[in-house]
């Protein structure tokens, strides 16, 4: 290259200028430097956010038994760690010939949340901010619009006149929208029925939380908050394991309990026995008896062709 | 080989300094816009350790300006192509040149829908998790997924015909026609899908009647149409005013008709949403009627969006009319769509679809300052980025910055030029 040499250079005024402009630019770029340190700082807070081996665990259906074992260690460990109690791990598979079905007498229940409580104990959810998988609505008689029901309801003693009580929680849909719509495959629907998130798989994009028609799916918007001695040891990877902050949860049919031959925890807790579980494909089951007889029963929702394994049905 | 990607390195590294020299103008706008960024990184940051509790985003309105602000920033990425069109199907001469800033803004937008996607995700760390191959994509089922695809495919091509054209500029020879036309072409074709796809993000979700309407498709591009356009209108007015390049009156109300349609097609739309929502008088109709008039005592958007509707009307009178052939009332006129489509489609569009719940509770949502510094922290990275593209393209497409000129003493500033700069020949 035959460039002229420039002959700028030599003239003494200009490398004057050349210097302060060197020192206004070293000058700059240490303030913008100093600047991005400054703006990173909060992350010096950033702590149990992730572990390497959390960070690259492999997908829950790529797992072999042994790579499951080492993940299960790791959730005892840090479970341990965390709350000071070494809890039960488990990765409890669905079992042969089971798919449940929940059914919820809407004529019996009395709106006194029982299940709700339960509910958050047995899962081991996060009490500050709380977070809680049934949603119980005190509706208007004659009416199924969910808009007409009140969330908040507040009575000093229930059930009131010329109302009835609707529990809400994940209705295990034949057809989830959530499944269709999460990017990464974090949720997906078990061959028991039960709709399953795996919590060190989800992004957090929240896309499932839009597309759920019964408003029943939780995001960890802060992380989780359970005091120690109210901790579940009893654990399923799939089900009531201590969430971490930004992922999302939901109600698992008791994951821990159910694919163990036990009922799940709000069924047991109902005062009223309103809430009937059980595997629709043994016909001797309580919950097929009911199916088959019971005149009426609603599927909330039927139009959006969710196909719900949760039925609403009235005694008389 | 080693020859092409050594000049092709001086090429990048003259660019990149060029970037870093400009008069006192160009140094005020970079350092506040550099320092709203940084502003925006730090309440990221805390995002990032406490987590989305920081953001006014909640279990029932679990999406909020982030979503908003990308909804609205893929629309101008789409809208490039309302330049490109002109250019190679029509042959309009005028527009020619400026394709390519149209492109830039693209780039520039499609980084920010990306920044905006990524400040969304509760856990940014699994992003790795989405990558085929490694991840698990659930492609085809989620729209999500095509998301993604269409994004960072419509980065490429944008980048590649952009960058490819520079280039060739830059060694003042003239581009290959098969290296880069038919990316031009898959470029007009991707730029509708990147909003189609993106409608169908909220088209597909049957538990939201709001969004579950095939209008939302259509309005999407008719919106994008309108607003991308307004906002190069605007910036090629900036970009003539400080830098001499040669910009038409003429290019400008080629993209005058452009916005004066999309923007009658827009509120046609519109019309249409609004009579489908009201006059059967469903309940489906909640969100509008929370939207547009409040529900049950709630109403934080409705001053939002006839504010909206106010600017847009009033910006379609102003295309419609011949005064808006003087660029005084044109930029009148641009500045109330980008604002008018703004709100509407994010928060118009994103905000209401979750109000009433699935469950009929009535929560309002409102941005949090956390929230609102990080939004405002990826618009200035944003404006950052095109300023940089535009700061290196602009000598280049003038002829000042060549391979012919390297070794000679590079551009210290813009000196003002009396005698007019040579006409940019055609590629």
């Amino acid at each position: 290259m035959s460039s002229p040499e420039p002959t700028l250079h030599s003239d003494q005024p200009v490398t004057g200028s050349t210097d302060r402009r060197s020192f206004l630019r070293s000058t700059a770029a240490f303030a913008g430097l100093s600047a991005l340190a400054a703006s990173l700082a909060p992350l010096r807070e950033l702590k149990d956010f992730s572990s390497s081996e959390e960070f690259l665990q492999k997908y829950y259906k790529e797992l072999s038994p042994e790579e499951m074992k080492k993940v299960l260690l790791r959730i005892t460990d840090e479970v341990e760690h965390q709350y000071g109690i070494r809890p039960h791990v488990r990765d409890l598979k669905p079992m042969d010939g089971v798919e449940f079905v929940y059914a919820l007498n809407l004529t019996r229940c009395i709106g006194c949340r029982k299940c709700v409580h339960a509910c958050v104990a047995e899962n081991n959810q996060s009490r500050s901010p709380e977070i809680q998988y049934i949603r119980v609505l005190k509706m208007p008689h004659g009416s199924m619009d969910v808009e007409k029901g009140n969330h908040v309801y507040d009575d000093k003693e229930v059930p009131d006149k010329g109302f009835f009580y609707m529990p809400v929680q994940c209705q295990q849909c034949k057809n989830p929208p959530c499944v269709k719509v999460c990017p990464v495959n974090a949720t997906w629907q078990e061959k028991d029925g039960i709709t399953v998130i795996d919590y060190d798989w989800c992004i957090g994009c929240r896309y499932c939380e839009a597309a759920c028609p019964y408003w029943a799916r939780r995001f960890n918007f802060t992380k989780p908050e359970i005091p120690a001695d109210r901790l579940n040891p009893e654990m399923a990877y799939l089900g009531n394991r201590p969430r971490k902050q930004g992922v999302m949860e939901k109600c698992h049919f008791c994951i821990q309990r159910t694919r163990v031959g036990k009922y799940p925890a709000c069924l047991e807790v109902c005062p009223v026995g309103a809430r009937k579980f059980g595997n629709i494909l043994d016909p001797e089951s309580e919950i097929s008896y009911i199916l088959r007889t019971k005149r009426v029963f609603i599927q909330l929702k039927e139009e959006m062709g969710t196909s719900p394994r949760f039925f609403y049905y009235f005694d008389k | 080989m080693i020859t092409a990607a050594r000049q092709y390195l001086i090429f990048l590294q003259r660019s990149a300094r060029i970037a870093f020299v400009g008069d006192w103008r160009y140094y005020t706008w970079m350092a506040v816009l550099t320092a709203i960024t940084l502003l925006g990184l730090n309440a990221y940051a805390k995002q990032l350790v406490h987590g989305l509790v920081v953001t006014g985003m909640s279990d029932e309105v679990s999406w909020g300006v982030y979503i908003a602000n990308f909804t609205f920033l893929v629309g101008v990425a789409a809208a490039a192509v309302m330049m490109v069109i002109p250019v190679y199907i029509y042959d309009n001469e005028e527009l020619h040149d400026l394709v390519i800033f149209g492109e830039l803004l693209a780039v520039a937008a499609i980084i920010m829908c990306l920044l905006f996607v990524t400040v969304d995700l509760g856990r940014p760390d699994r992003f790795w998790h989405l990558i085929p191959g490694i991840g698990q994509m659930n492609f085809p089922n989620s729209m999500l997924s095509w998301d993604v695809l269409v994004l960072n495919g419509y980065l490429l091509l944008n980048v590649h015909i952009c960058g490819y054209l520079i280039y060739c500029r830059y060694q003042n020879r003239k581009p290959t026609k098969w290296f880069y036309i038919p990316f031009v072409f898959g470029a007009i074709i991707w730029a509708v899908s990147i909003h189609t796809v993106t409608a169908f993000l909220y088209v597909g979700l049957g538990g939201r009647p709001f969004w579950n309407a095939s209008i939302v498709g259509p309005r999407f591009l008719a919106s994008a149409f309108t607003a991308g356009p307004a906002i190069i209108i605007l910036a090629l007015q900036i970009i003539r005013s400080v830098t001499q390049y040669r910009i038409t009156d003429k290019a400008l109300l080629t993209l005058r008709s452009i916005v004066q349609v999309s923007m009658i097609i827009n509120v046609f739309l519109l019309v249409c949403e609004i009579f489908k929502e009201f006059y059967s008088g469903t309940t489906h109709g909640a969100s509008a009627k929370y939207l547009f008039f409040g529900l049950h005592g709630h109403y934080a958007l409705v001053p939002w969006i006839w504010t909206a509707i106010t600017f847009n009307l009033i910006a379609m009178v102003i295309l419609v009319l011949p005064v808006s052939r003087s660029l005084r009332w044109l930029d009148v006129a641009c500045v109330l769509s980008i604002v008018g489509i703004w709100i509407e489609k994010g928060m118009g569009l994103v905000i209401p679809g979750f109000i009433p719940t699935p469950l009929g509770a009535v929560v309002d949502y409102v941005p949090s300052l956390n929230e609102t510094l990080v939004c405002l922290g990826i618009w200035a990275f944003g404006l950052l980025c095109y300023t940089i593209f535009l700061r290196m393209s602009v000598p280049i497409l003038q002829g000042r910055l060549t391979q012919a000129n390297e070794g000679l003493p590079e551009i210290t500033e813009d000196a003002p030029t009396d005698t007019a700069l040579p006409r940019p020949a055609a590629h």
